[in-house]
């Protein structure tokens, strides 16, 4: 027995074993690697696929490339169909006012201008997200960096069912409960500030105007603003927040100085995210608004309207001709949600990768 | 062993009362003047209550820290308070709507609602006449046909991305985002323009629902995605390693252990359209009456049953369009609630 | 005393002396074996991912029934080399390699190769234990049959028997039926062994196997690798020299340096830690680096 308690003996393989000349360190077996100065050609791996797998990538595949299908054939469609209405009106679609479906009888020719429904749109989309914006933001902040433990997880669930809640459901609000409200306030303020100009008004001037249907819509986009912007802001790093707190800075100048810095892009993107559902919705419009082809500066009369809601309304009796044109208006339509869409993806993106 | 005593912990950063006292009494202050301002002033009523109060808040705490302090304080308190009312004002309508649709809906609710149809209801008829079924029927049809085709396009998508990453994997992932923006009306217009002009069919309780899988699968396509690649990869290298194919290792390991977050997906992708209205008012046509075949001839569901009520301005009609929102959001709040059970749920652990 | 307690006595004195105190125990208890299967042989292996060279020039045969350890720095193409063998290697997208792989004589780069078939014949085991956690335990272990669509007529002898030879069989036969997840991280190891065991590979590579591990765990699965070399071919990548000089009957020494990796020395283990022809070689098991 070897002092140290191992086994030293005996048991060495007999010479005859197979596995015996390799156990002796022959070296013949594993030739060591020498400096080669000219490199081999790299090989072409290929695989024969099972059938089952080349099944599975083709199904897969055609899936996957489905989305794309169905997007390129919706924008092949709407502008197909809305092509003679661009071939006829050109520019003027866009910028044109006046929508005149003359009865047959009268023989004229029709005049399709989208001009002040994109007006209408671009207007309420702003108001909503005039309001929207700096509640979301505040809101936002409050949950990142003020509300107390307890009071976060039932904010951010309120927040999210908020953002479930189906449109319809705010049309139907927005018109029973705030327009109702907003009225009253007109009467008041008309009331009592009437003297100063602006809000000079006959009473009946919030009800059904693009100010109401801005409001609606800022409320609906307030969830979306609101995630958005808290997860930015989460991300701010904390050995920033932490230098701004040591040199002396108040919660205000830190989020001043810090947050909004950080922030700033991904914020703008997700506002450019709520300004683009803002921009695709119909019914809650709808309710609230009258559908006049007239731009007016005054946003608090009843009158105005968006492409979406206006798709909506004539729809229902719109002859062939009025149907491309309608066509026509939901390409524009999508066209601008898209634009907005990747502008705030990119505006996110980028600032994400910082 | 040390004689010395170990201290008491203690927060000396804490509200110490003390200090407490002036905050305490400008509250109060300012609860004073707000409710002196309300009672002399012709602004009244619970709404001008809150809007003073706020504007007193921030005049007060600028003031009180201005004073106290410095200017970069006034501008800290003017900030937390609004700040504060920001975060207060998010809770707000969420609590109005569920308010008014419980108290404006629930008297139209009956068991009789689930039996009849509308159709040979009058608009002015008593709530004890006429029903919903019509429209619970559509509803689920349209949600289930959606679901048939989104799901499969859906997940089929997010493994393309994440199992073959495929060159044009870049491109698709774009489009699918870009699908995810699409105007709702705008989807309802392209199934109205490929399936009923171009193609010659009629309203249909499948067209509906093909206008909303074009919503829905942007939902289920990205929220798929993101589930499957938190599957680390190094199950995947274990299935292939030991000699399975492609396919049973997606199979039989990858979506498995995705499972709950997979059905997560489509659930969410459900809640996102069950609610949707314009894609269905070009689509679907708007019956009173129920109508058993999803694939020809005029549906509801339950967001146009709304939307005909709410047109026909009745008080019944009116009442009866809360209900149906009031169903409708019972609805919306059940899948939600299923979503939040099962991403709690840690897949099989 | 067991070998492993005097050799971790001998350590304390001197660490060259003791590994190879401890390789030549090692061998001297390697009796007579039935060698099963056929082995692997590595020729002329390159590897690039890119246009980085990554391997240069390495070539090994794997002899059935020995257990062959892959010694190292970090980052020397050990685990690069060893996905090489059993085609993992090419799933990275910018991956390439030159050179052939024979296994029992056929390259199975060779174009047309069914690759999934290849993979049965060659397990792998990677350095996080990942039981699949969708399946039970005994799920877990049958998975490969599944996976592989093979037959076997009875399921539940070759539960066991993969279960015994990964020496987990006596803590989990009562509890087949819970979920993997459930069991330590040395438990799960040896799961994944059996996992492996489950298809009957002829070769088995294993990626730093223990180095997530806790040393109870590792010693219990050393000694399930030395009872598994009788009937295949095992080469083990480890980062840990005592556990090379514990294992394993051959050992190669590969060393980057900046540039692409290369076998410096394979030979016996034994000779590798008593008399390495390579002062690298030696520099490296000594401790002076590495």
């Amino acid at each position: 027995m070897g002092g140290f308690g191992i086994n030293f003996t005996t048991r060495s393989p007999s010479r005859n074993h197979p596995s015996a000349h390799f156990l002796r360190g022959d070296s013949s077996i594993c030739p060591v690697s020498t400096a080669t100065s000219t490199l081999p050609p790299k090989r072409e791996i290929t695989t024969k696929p099972r059938f089952s797998d080349k099944v599975f990538r083709a199904v897969v595949t055609t899936g996957g490339f489905s989305s794309l299908v169905i997007l390129g054939l919706i924008s092949l469609f709407l502008l197909y169909n809305g092509l003679n209405v661009f071939r006829t009106e050109g520019l003027g679609f866009i910028t044109g006012f006046d929508w005149i479906v003359p009865l047959p009888e009268e023989g004229l020719p029709a005049q399709y201008g989208i001009g002040a429904m994109l007006y209408g749109t671009v207007v309420i989309g702003l108001i909503a997200l005039f309001f929207a914006f700096p509640i979301s933001v505040g809101a936002a902040l409050f949950l990142s960096y003020y509300a107390p433990d307890w009071l976060k997880k039932p904010m951010v669930l309120v927040i999210d069912v908020m953002a479930a809640i189906p449109s319809i459901v705010f049309g139907l609000w927005g018109f029973f409960v705030l327009m109702p409200h907003a009225e009253y306030w007109a009467k008041l303020i008309h009331k009592y500030l009437g003297f100063i100009p602006i809000f000079d008004m006959p009473a009946n001037a919030f009800t059904r105007s693009p100010f109401i249907a801005g409001l609606v819509l800022a409320i609906m986009i307030i969830p979306i603003i609101t995630s958005i912007s808290r997860e930015i802001f989460a991300q701010t790093p904390l050995d920033r927040i932490q230098a701004a707190y040591a040199l002396g800075a108040t919660k205000w100048s830190m989020i001043k100085s810090v947050v909004f810095p950080y922030g700033r892009g991904g914020v703008v993107g997700g506002a450019m995210l709520g300004l683009g559902r803002a921009i695709g919705e119909t019914v809650a419009v709808y309710t609230v608004l009258n559908i006049v082809f007239d731009i007016r500066i005054e946003v608090l009369l009843s009158a105005g309207g968006s492409v979406a809601s206006m798709i909506v309304n004539k729809f229902g009796e719109a002859n062939p001709d009025e149907l491309k044109a309608l066509m026509a208006s939901g390409f524009v339509l999508f066209l601008v949600t898209l634009l907005i869409n990747f502008l705030a993806n990119f505006i996110i993106n980028r600032t994400a990768r910082e | 062993m040390s004689t010395a005593t170990i201290p008491r912990p203690s927060k000396p950063w804490g509200v110490n009362f003390k200090q407490a006292i002036p905050d305490v009494v400008a509250a109060f202050a300012t609860l004073l003047i707000t409710y002196a301002i309300v009672a002399y002033t012709p602004l009244k009523g619970k709404l001008a209550f809150v809007i003073v109060l706020f504007l007193v808040a921030v005049i007060a705490s600028a003031a009180i820290s201005g004073i106290r302090r410095d200017r970069k304080a006034a501008l800290n308190s003017i900030s937390t308070v609004m700040i504060y009312v920001a975060g207060m004002f998010v809770i707000f309508p969420l609590g109005s709507i569920l308010y008014e649709i419980i108290r404006r809906g629930i008297g139209g609710l009956s068991l009789g609602m689930f039996s009849t149809d509308m159709a040979v209801t009058a608009s002015d008829a008593p709530l004890s006449e006429g029903g919903l079924i019509h429209a619970v029927v559509g509803t689920f049809y349209i949600v289930i046909i959606a679901s048939l085709i989104s799901v499969p396009i859906g997940i089929l998508t997010a493994l393309y991305l994440t199992e073959i990453k495929g060159k044009a994997a870049g491109t698709i992932r774009f489009f699918v985002q870009a699908m995810s923006g699409i105007p709702s009306i705008v989807a309802g217009l392209f199934i109205y323009a490929v399936w009923m002009i171009a193609l010659g069919n009629q309203y249909s309780a499948a067209a509906g629902a093909m206008a909303l899988a074009i919503l829905m699968i942007p939902t289920v396509a990205r929220t798929s995605e993101e589930v499957l690649k938190l599957i680390p990869s190094d199950l995947r290298e274990a299935g292939l390693a030991m000699g399975g194919t492609q396919w049973r290792t997606v199979a039989m390991i990858v979506i498995p252990a995705a499972q709950s977050g997979l059905i997560t997906a489509v659930i969410l992708g459900v809640a996102r359209v069950a609610g949707e209205t314009a894609p269905l008012l070009l689509t679907m046509g708007g019956a009173d009456a129920l109508n058993l075949n999803p694939f020809a001839g005029n549906s509801s569901a339950i967001p146009f049953y709304v939307w005909k009520n709410f047109l026909l301005g009745t008080e019944t009609a009116i009442d009866r369009a809360w209900s149906g929102v009031l169903v409708l959001m019972i609805i919306v709040l059940f899948f939600f609630s299923l979503t939040r059970f099962l991403s709690g749920r840690k897949g099989r652990f | 005393m067991s070998t492993i307690q005097g050799a971790n006595q001998m350590s304390q004195a001197n660490p060259v002396h003791s590994l190879a105190n401890v390789a030549a125990a090692h061998s001297a208890s390697k009796g007579d074996h039935h060698i099963a299967g056929t082995g692997i042989e590595a020729k002329n292996i390159h590897a690039w991912f890119g246009d980085k060279h990554v391997i240069d020039d390495v070539s090994i045969d794997f002899f059935p029934g020995t257990v062959t350890a892959l010694i190292g720095p970090s980052g020397c193409g050990k685990s690069t080399f060893i996905r090489i063998l059993n085609r993992m290697h090419e799933f990275i997208p910018t991956a390439a390699m030159a050179g052939e792989v024979l296994l029992e004589g056929k390259d199975i780069y060779q174009s047309g190769t069914d690759v999934t078939k290849i993979r049965l014949g060659i397990g792998m085991v990677f350095q996080k234990p990942n039981p699949f956690p969708s399946m039970t335990i005994k799920e877990n272990v049958l998975s490969g049959l599944k996976l592989a669509q093979l037959k076997v007529s009875n399921q539940s002898e070759l539960l066991e028997s993969c279960l015994v030879r990964a020496g987990l069989w006596n803590e989990v036969k009562d509890r087949l039926n819970e979920y993997g997840g459930a069991l330590s991280g040395g438990q799960q190891q040896r799961l994944c062994i059996a996992r492996s065991l489950a298809v009957s590979p002829q070769v088995l590579l294993m990626d730093e196997p223990c180095s997530a591990l806790d040393p109870g765990s590792t010693l219990r699965i050393e000694e399930t690798i030395r009872e598994l070399s009788a009937s295949m071919t095992i080469i083990i990548v480890t980062h840990n020299m005592q556990q090379a000089a514990r294992v394993s009957d051959r050992t190669g020494f590969f060393l980057s340096d900046g540039g692409p990796g290369r076998l410096i020395e394979c030979s016996s283990t034994s000779e590798i830690f008593s008399n390495p022809k390579d002062k690298r070689t030696e520099d490296y098991v000594t401790g002076r680096f590495g």
